[in-house]
């Protein structure tokens, strides 16, 4: 019997062995042939997180720092870790209500207990160095860095742009973007978009089971290092540009000044404008609604979008379309019976006959009634609407009624009439130069920008050429410029026509009768030409287009200022500021500055 | 002394090494980076560790027959520990098993152990202790089940499942071995049970009855027998249900369902054996290596460092680690049923037993469920989970059986 039981021992030992084998065959499926469980393991512990660059900095022509990156920090709360703390003081130093402390509070415990959440969203970094003191007396309390658009002075507005929280569309249209993902909404911004964002990277960092961060993931090894946007460098003169929005103070219109030899734009100014740093982080949303509402649309960029009858300004180019199609010699001269003139009467009072010099010096109608009539009615031609469009030609070999599509958002091309319309609204062969004798002075059916109107006066001052307008110069470094932007575009008139016009320019300041004569510069020479255009809602708008100086021009410009009456009075002696600034970086004629700094024309409606 | 066994008493020190170095790595953080560290639990078990040993050597000092002669009142006095923390123990998640006593909590199922073992080797090495006859059966089940009762009135039904192993100690002793055929239909018969309609069941007995009366000549004669045997057998099947329904808490129902895959509940009753697959899983052949554990270091298994131990050595060391483990263990087991065979000593052959049974449940049951093979039953794996008490427990219970050992050859 006692033989027997203790066989029985081989029977335990045989339970022991099966087990141990169950268990090391359940392991070697476990660890060797199921490879799903690493891949849960790391699902557990391993998260992607987004690096986001720096963007892109702007700097204007001279190196001055416009745009960049400042650092903002975001309060993160970890609830759990939360202890008892002084919510008075807490609320003190984050300049909040205690009502707003209790709701981030209830906030942040409903989204989780462990995880941390935003509790108060870009603290800037003079609140931040106060809190960062303290935060040491409230633990569950951390601070995340970020990055806000700073704009170190507070110019150009639309022509810099603003950035903003990525939409629905933004995110179907590019897939790089992600929810909370930050993108350009206009301006450079918005244009320059690929080049200034940089590349996003991804880090893998480790986490716990409370989603905790616990460090990097083998040292970094599989992160990919984020990309910072490029530098912009723009042709903009960040002085100039402040300068401008100085004159142009409680007026509405728009400058455009334009550096002749490289179409790059050195001030672009609209007004009403605002403050850039308006539409930056926390207060965004709020000011944005403010700038929506303001009946004097500051939102709108004018010097882009707004379309004016270019009215007197668009004599020279009148006079350069008759010199090249050689129906207008310096020496015609028409006759000009003032007011009494039909069939566009004169505003100005002035020797009569006249030749082309003093018509443009002058500014008469009739003479350019008379030149507009030649060219449509040439002989040459077959018929006025054959006539017409040669006109129409040159009139858009100038930039006026296309876009430039270069970097300038919201651009509107304006309107040169086609020969197609006057047949649809007269009928074909039922119009001819008298029908449409406004165009002869820059008024009717003609409507151009600010922007091309600035590039007319390029085009004088370069006898016959211009590059298309742009912003930005160099991406990346100063000396990486953009090409597309550097190609020349020839009118259709030849230089040799251009030096009566300019000529006549000159002596819109320099003449005895010039309309700009006041507003000369000493020791400059300036080309200009006054406008004072009608329009329907209310008072003339005053226009002048310039360059400076006339040989080798460094500047040329156009100023509208809305509803404020003669050329000559606010426009002419705008843009000679403007040119005194540019060219002598020092204002003489402190009085005349006065008189335009001190001008408020917006309480006059 | 010079009889002392050093294989099973190094295995023992090998074990309990392998264990204080997987707590620290389950409990690892940087901020407390020494493994000495007293405020963590590495450091708290190498205090255990020492006490232990000192304990083990107190034991291998102390006359061998100093146990059998005081088996019952060591019996006695952990059944008064067992009644007396029911009255005034403190409850720790849900059972009332733990004596608080300063900063430090005792266990007295952790002692319950080795006393019922000495309890039980002291009366079945009694004279003419029979298996046929009745009363042998009624007392030693009574042994083994009186403390089993306490423990389970506890709440602590893993401590109390234990006591379940003390029946491979019974068939060494004569107990008849189609009690434990028997234990296993009936474990099987559950789980089929729970996952196959009952009327199948019932359906597929019938058959195999009707097939075993064709087939085996002697049975046919005892028609009656097998149909008893088939009632029996059909009433069982359909108790099952009310058993699983009524008797059963709901978290052990859940963990059986989850386990037999009736169930999928990686967040809630499923989450700690998902977890614990991962880390196990995810370790590979080699494993993470020491401290790179990510599963445990980050807290995704819980209990990591005391039921769940197994994740830190089988993400860290991998299959090899864990394979060595599994031998260590099944060395220590045989060992001891070899040192029980030769015993002269009913007493001692007897106790020997006990004690492998018990140390075989403990690492079957904890392994098999960090590996999903059996329900989550929170028992700790002998000498590697940390805690005081059942560090000291095991070590009690293994060095009084090395002490026999040792003194074998007086001991009759």
């Amino acid at each position: 019997m006692n033989r027997n039981l203790s066989e029985r021992k081989y029977v335990v030992i045989a339970i022991f062995v099966i087990v141990a084998v169950i268990f090391i065959v359940r392991l070697l499926i476990l660890q060797l042939f199921d490879d799903s469980y690493i891949l849960s393991a790391e699902n557990n512990v391993l998260r992607k997180i987004t690096i986001y660059p720096n963007r892109g900095r702007i700097y204007d022509r001279n190196g001055e720092l416009l745009v960049y990156d400042e650092a903002a920090y975001d309060l993160l709360v970890i609830p759990r870790q939360v202890k008892e703390l002084d919510t008075v003081e807490f609320c003190r130093i984050l300049n909040i209500p205690d009502s707003v402390f209790k709701i981030k509070m209830k906030k942040a415990k409903k989204y989780s207990r462990y995880k941390p959440s935003i509790f108060l969203e870009q603290i800037s970094k003079q609140e931040f160095g106060y809190l960062e003191e303290k935060l040491y007396k409230f633990p569950g309390f951390y601070v995340q860095t970020r990055s806000l658009r700073k704009y170190n002075r507070p110019i150009a507005a639309h022509t810099l742009g603003y950035i903003g929280e990525v939409n629905n569309k933004e995110m179907k249209a590019d897939s790089y973007y992600h929810q909370g993902d930050y993108i350009g909404k206009s301006g450079i911004e918005k244009f320059f978009e690929k080049e200034l964002r940089g590349k996003k990277g991804v880090g893998v960092v480790m986490v716990d089971v409370h989603n905790r961060q616990q460090g990097s993931y083998k040292n970094g090894k599989y992160d990919t290092l984020s990309v910072p946007g490029k530098d912009h460098y723009l042709s903009i003169d960040a002085d100039l540009q402040a300068y401008a929005e100085k004159l142009m103070q409680n007026k509405i219109g728009s400058i455009v000044a334009i550096d002749p030899e490289t179409g790059g734009i050195l001030a672009f100014v609209t007004s009403p404008t605002y403050d850039p740093n308006l539409l930056v982080g926390r207060v965004r949303g709020k000011n944005f609604g403010m700038l929506m509402h303001d009946s004097l649309k500051p939102l709108l960029n004018r010097a882009v979008m707004g379309r004016y009858s270019p009215g007197s300004t668009f004599k020279p180019v009148q006079a350069l379309i008759g010199l090249q199609e050689s129906v207008l010699r310096k020496s015609t001269s028409y006759v000009c019976y003032g007011p009494a003139t039909t069939p566009i009467r004169c505003t100005h009072n002035h020797e009569s006959p006249l030749q082309l010099q003093h018509a443009i010096e002058q500014s008469c109608n009739p003479y350019f009634w008379n030149v507009y009539k030649s060219i449509i009615n040439n002989p040459k031609y077959r018929s006025v609407e054959e006539a017409y469009n040669v006109w129409r030609n040159y009139v858009m070999s100038f930039g006026f009624g296309t876009k430039f599509k270069t970097d300038i958002p919201f651009e509107v091309s304006g309107n040169v009439p086609t020969a197609e319309y006057f047949n649809k609204i007269y009928g074909k062969g039922h119009w001819n130069a008298l029908t449409i004798r406004s165009l002869a002075i820059g008024q009717g059916e003609i409507l151009v920008t600010p922007l091309q109107l600035a590039n007319e006066s390029v085009i004088i001052a370069n006898k016959g050429y211009y590059y298309p307008p742009h912003i930005v110069e160099a991406i990346g470094s100063p000396d990486n410029i953009i090409k597309e932007f550097r190609v020349k575009k020839e009118t259709k008139v030849k230089p040799d026509k251009f030096d009566v016009v300019r000529e006549a320019m000159l002596e819109v300041f320099e003449g005895e009768h010039g309309t700009a004569r006041w507003a000369k510069l000493e020791g400059v020479k300036i080309c200009g030409k006054t406008g004072t255009v009608q329009n329907p809602h209310g008072k003339d708008h005053s226009i002048f287009v310039a360059f400076a100086p006339m040989e080798n021009p460094k500047i040329a410009m156009s100023v509208i200022v809305e509803n404020s009456g003669y050329g000559s009075t606010w426009a002419a002696p705008i843009a000679s500021l403007m040119i005194e600034q540019y060219l002598n970086d020092t204002i003489t004629r402190n009085r005349l500055e006065k008189r335009i700094l001190d001008g408020n024309l917006i309480s006059r409606y | 002394m010079q009889n002392i066994d050093w294989i099973t008493v190094i295995l023992y020190l090998i074990i309990v090494l392998v264990g204080w170095v997987s707590i620290y790595a389950a409990v690892y953080n940087e901020e407390h980076s020494s493994i000495f560290d007293m405020t963590q639990n590495h450091g708290k078990q190498l205090m255990w560790i020492g006490t232990s040993i000192v304990l083990a050597m107190v034991i291998l000092m102390i006359d061998a027959k100093f146990f059998s002669t005081f088996s019952y009142l060591f019996y006695f006095l952990t059944i008064m520990l067992l009644i007396g923390v029911l009255l005034f123990g403190k409850e720790i998640a849900g059972s009332k098993s733990w004596f608080q006593i300063g900063s430090f909590s005792l266990q007295p199922a952790e002692l319950a152990k080795f006393a019922t073992a000495l309890a039980l080797a002291k009366y079945l090495s009694g004279i003419d202790k029979d298996f046929s006859r009745f009363k042998t059966k009624i007392v030693t089940a009574f042994i083994i089940m009186f403390p089993a009762l306490l423990i389970l009135l506890q709440h602590d039904t893993g401590s109390a499942l234990v006591y379940t192993s003390f029946i491979l100690v019974l068939y060494r002793e004569g107990l008849s071995g189609n009690l434990l055929v028997l234990g296993v239909i009936v474990a099987i018969l559950f789980v089929i049970t729970l996952l196959i309609n009952k009327f199948i069941v019932i359906g597929t007995i019938a058959a195999i009855f009707i097939l075993v009366y064709f087939l085996n000549k002697t049975i046919k004669k005892r028609v009656f027998l097998l149909i008893g045997a088939f009632i029996l057998t059909s009433m069982y099947v359909l108790s099952v249900d009310y058993v699983f329904e009524n008797v059963l808490e709901q978290h052990q129902k859940k963990r059986i369902n989850v386990l037999l895959g009736i169930e999928t509940d990686i967040r809630g009753a499923g989450y700690n054996v998902h977890q614990s697959k991962i880390a196990i899983g995810s370790g590979g052949f080699s494993g993470k290596g020491f401290l790179k554990g990510t599963q445990t270091k980050f807290d995704f298994v819980p209990e990591q460092s005391t039921d769940f131990i197994f994740c830190t050595i089988g993400e860290e060391w991998g299959f090899v680690g864990s394979f060595i483990l599994i031998v260590l263990f099944l060395a220590l087991l045989i060992r001891l049923i070899f040192l029980a065979e030769r015993q002269r000593s009913k007493f001692s052959r007897i106790y020997g037993y006990g004690v492998a049974s018990v140390l075989f449940f403990h690492f079957t049951i904890n392994l098999g469920m960090t590996i999903g093979l059996f329900p989550v039953i929170g028992i700790p794996l002998p000498y590697i989970s940390y805690g005081g008490s059942s560090l000291l427990g095991f070590t009690i219970l293994l060095f009084i059986f090395i002490k026999q050992d040792s003194e074998r050859l007086e001991l009759l």
